[in-house]
């Protein structure tokens, strides 16, 4: 689940997860809204990373009316509104949540979240590698 | 929630943390109505940090709408037939 495109790294974070999910054997589904996923399918023209993209609203009612659910969920948060968006998934989805905490404030976005779900968090605004670093650390596509 | 854009809505609060806009609403209505992310006002699934505070003030319903740019607003939209309805709930909730 994308949040606001503003912050540089969340592209390429996003491709990169789902490259390690898709080795793993999972099928990525990504949800942003327009400008986020615009961002991603134009930077995998070809499509060898991205594959179903949805709507964010639409994902959240598709959720909430429990026509869809996901075994795991990923959601991008370096602002409010992300962690918002990271409790409602906790609340209406049964996926094992991940918070992706970054940006120039991730530490104050980090100590909003009080909800069940594991945050992997690193100050990384243009460069991905603290972000990329502290995933792997976690490695949740093995989980 | 394209169907936000094509209701007469008067933004309350805008730009806020979802907290702010919660407490906003249990402050400054005397009616408000506790529900949980992914519920329907109107044709919105609502989203937040549970419980999320919906305001009831005569006619008037009171609504949080996050945008993931922009933080939460606050939306302020006249219907009778959704605050019947949403007051109808509160009192089925305290029964």
């Amino acid at each position: 689940m994308l949040g606001c495109p503003q912050v540089p790294v969340q592209t390429g974070i996003a491709l990169y997860l789902i490259n390690r999910l898709k080795k793993a054997g999972l099928t990525p589904v990504v949800a942003g809204n327009k400008a986020a996923n615009t961002l991603l399918v134009v930077s995998d023209p070809d499509r060898h990373y991205v594959g179903e993209v949805i709507d964010l609203d639409r994902a959240v009612g598709l959720i909430s009316d429990k026509k869809r659910d996901f075994d795991r969920c990923f959601v991008f948060v370096h602002n409010d509104a992300g962690v918002t968006y990271a409790a409602t998934m906790g609340a209406i989805s049964g996926a094992k949540l991940y918070a992706l905490v970054y940006g120039e404030h991730f530490e104050e976005q980090a100590k909003k979240i009080d909800f069940p779900c594991t945050v992997i968090a690193a100050k990384a605004v243009h460069n991905p590698l603290p972000l990329k670093k502290a995933i792997d650390e976690v490695a949740p596509w093995a989980a | 929630m394209g169907c936000v854009e094509s209701m007469n809505y008067e933004i309350v609060l805008r730009d806020a943390t979802f907290r702010e806009s919660r407490e906003y609403v249990r402050s400054n209505f005397k009616e408000s109505i506790d529900v949980q992310p992914g519920f329907k006002v109107f044709d919105v699934h609502v989203i937040g940090l549970p419980p999320i505070a919906i305001g009831l003030d005569g006619d008037f319903v009171i609504f949080p709408y996050t945008k993931p740019c922009h933080g939460t607003f606050l939306l302020r939209v006249e219907d009778r037939e959704e605050a019947v309805r949403l007051r109808a709930l509160k009192k089925v909730s305290r029964a």
